[in-house]
């Protein structure tokens, strides 16, 4: 089956992780997730091909705008976040350490798409907890507003104020609350030791100053609350997945003996339909190599379905309701 | 009469202090771990070392961190290495209350290509990964990149962070 606006292959009754769908669920998505994939994105040398991974992300933009030409598609994004004339932030992961961030030149290629389609460079700003997660991504420090900005929460300080939802109380980035009109949210993909999956939510517990607060129970429901919090549920509007290069076991840490190049991107508005889709392909990986699915080892990421059930509300769990695009 | 008292003394705290040096071996332990820059051929200290208190070590290894503290972590330290200015790796030092966490740890990361190396009491290798156990540290070395001198190159690494231990 094509989907209508692009013409992207949509799933049948079986998609190529192991997911059941049905024509009626077609019908009836809500919540919309592109993959895009490229088998050839790292090179014989094993580095990321620059071109590859900038085709890769137009290619995944275009299906999930509609949008063939990447600099409309991009006018869209920044439309529909309210971010025309606006700074817009990019939220990296680089916590994980060298070898397992998200890529530099994922994030570079955004901030060309965006100046493209009229965004300053200035308003532009990658962003993560500090300095040494950001260089850990390949990126470097700029505070100038003449170029792409890029520093952490520890230039920019916290909030005094504490902000309570759940059983979260967090003190947010002032990159977050007074910088960013929008985030756009550059998670990448991992196996969490207490959360099962780390990707599109558990990210946000890179905006907060004290995110070791909300692992309890395997950071559930510390994640679906941090993402309820009314400045993450508006400003994140957009999550690009880095699933380029992603670690199945022992993370978040890097663990060179469990790194796999699953070479994707995973693109969607849906925080929650992203996560379900990703703790699929952690596990159908984790099956490959001969491990425990992570129900079965204990660690089933239980906060996607705390954040998409009805007092929450985040998004869509229910793999029915989700649309899911690969290309 | 004092004085040959105070003499006496004196030789018998010079007496004790050779013993005790008998005792713990005359080799000066190092004060850190880490090997500075060309201790180990090849290797260059590349970072400053960081240290973590358990209720920190959150900052360096997230959600990870609770299996350390559970295993009873005590500290934690860091620092980069580059190997003949190319290959880069990082080296950590989980110090624990006892060997036994130190054990739980090592066992708990064990993988099935993993092989055993003669590193400290206990020491497993992988091709861009070395862990050993020495005492109540947890020595855990990474490479970034990988090539045909990788392992013998993590090895000689280990070998020279056990010297210090």
């Amino acid at each position: 089956m094509k989907d209508a606006a692009t013409g992207a292959l949509v799933l049948g009754a079986q998609s190529s992780l192991g997911l059941k769908h049905t024509q009626d669920v077609r019908t009836e998505a809500k919540s919309k997730v592109v993959i895009a994939r490229d088998p050839a994105l790292h090179g014989a040398d094993g580095k990321l091909n620059e071109v590859r991974v900038a085709a890769l992300l137009d290619r995944a933009i275009a299906t999930h705008t509609g949008h063939k030409r990447p600099i409309d598609a991009w006018r869209q994004i920044i439309s529909d976040g309210g971010a025309t004339g606006k700074v817009i932030g990019l939220k990296t992961n680089g916590l994980g350490g060298k070898g397992i961030s998200t890529h530099a030149v994922l994030a570079m290629a955004i901030a060309e798409r965006l100046q493209q389609a009229g965004v300053k460079p200035g308003n532009i700003l990658i962003w993560d907890r500090n300095a040494r997660d950001l260089q850990a991504c390949g990126l470097t420090i700029n505070t100038s507003p003449d170029q792409v900005r890029c520093f952490g929460s520890d230039v920019s300080g916290f909030e005094d104020a504490i902000e309570t939802w759940g059983i979260s109380h967090v003190r947010f980035s002032k990159i977050l609350t007074r910088e960013c009109a929008m985030v756009i949210n550059l998670p990448i993909l991992k196996d969490h030791s207490m959360s099962g999956v780390t990707f599109a939510m558990k990210n946000m517990y890179g905006v907060v100053e004290r995110p070791q607060d909300l692992h309890g129970g395997g950071c559930n429901p510390g994640i679906a609350d941090l993402n309820s919090f009314p400045v993450i549920r508006q400003k994140v509007r957009l999550t690009i997945g880095d699933a380029m290069t992603s670690v199945y076991e022992g993370g978040p840490g890097f663990r060179p003996e469990h790194l796999w190049q699953p070479n994707a991107l995973i693109v969607g508005e849906d925080r929650v339909a992203i996560d379900q889709i990703a703790w699929g392909i952690l596990d159908k990986k984790r099956v490959e190599m001969g491990l425990k699915t992570l129900e079965a080892a204990g660690r089933a990421p239980r906060y996607i379905a705390t954040a998409g059930d009805s007092n929450y509300d985040l998004g869509v769990n229910d793999l029915q309701r989700i649309k899911l695009v690969e290309v | 009469m004092k004085i040959q008292l105070k003499r006496a003394l004196l030789v018998v705290l010079i007496v004790a202090s050779f013993a005790t040096a008998a005792i713990t071996g005359c080799r000066k332990k190092s004060a850190t771990p880490f090997p500075p820059s060309a201790a180990v051929t090849g290797w260059e200290k590349s970072s400053e070392t960081r240290t973590f208190e358990p209720k920190d070590l959150w900052q360096y290894i997230d959600g990870d961190s609770e299996q350390y503290i559970q295993a009873g972590v005590v500290s934690t330290s860091t620092s980069d290495y580059k190997y003949k200015g190319q290959l880069e790796a990082v080296v950590d030092v989980y110090t624990m209350s006892g060997p036994d966490g130190a054990q739980t740890i090592l066992e708990r990361g064990q993988t099935k290509d993993a092989k055993t190396i003669n590193v400290g009491e206990q020491g497993l290798q992988s091709t861009q990964s070395l862990t050993f156990r020495k005492g109540p540290h947890l020595v855990r070395i990474v490479a970034y990149q990988s090539d045909a001198a990788t392992p013998q190159a993590l090895l000689a690494l280990a070998h020279g962070v056990e010297a210090n231990l």
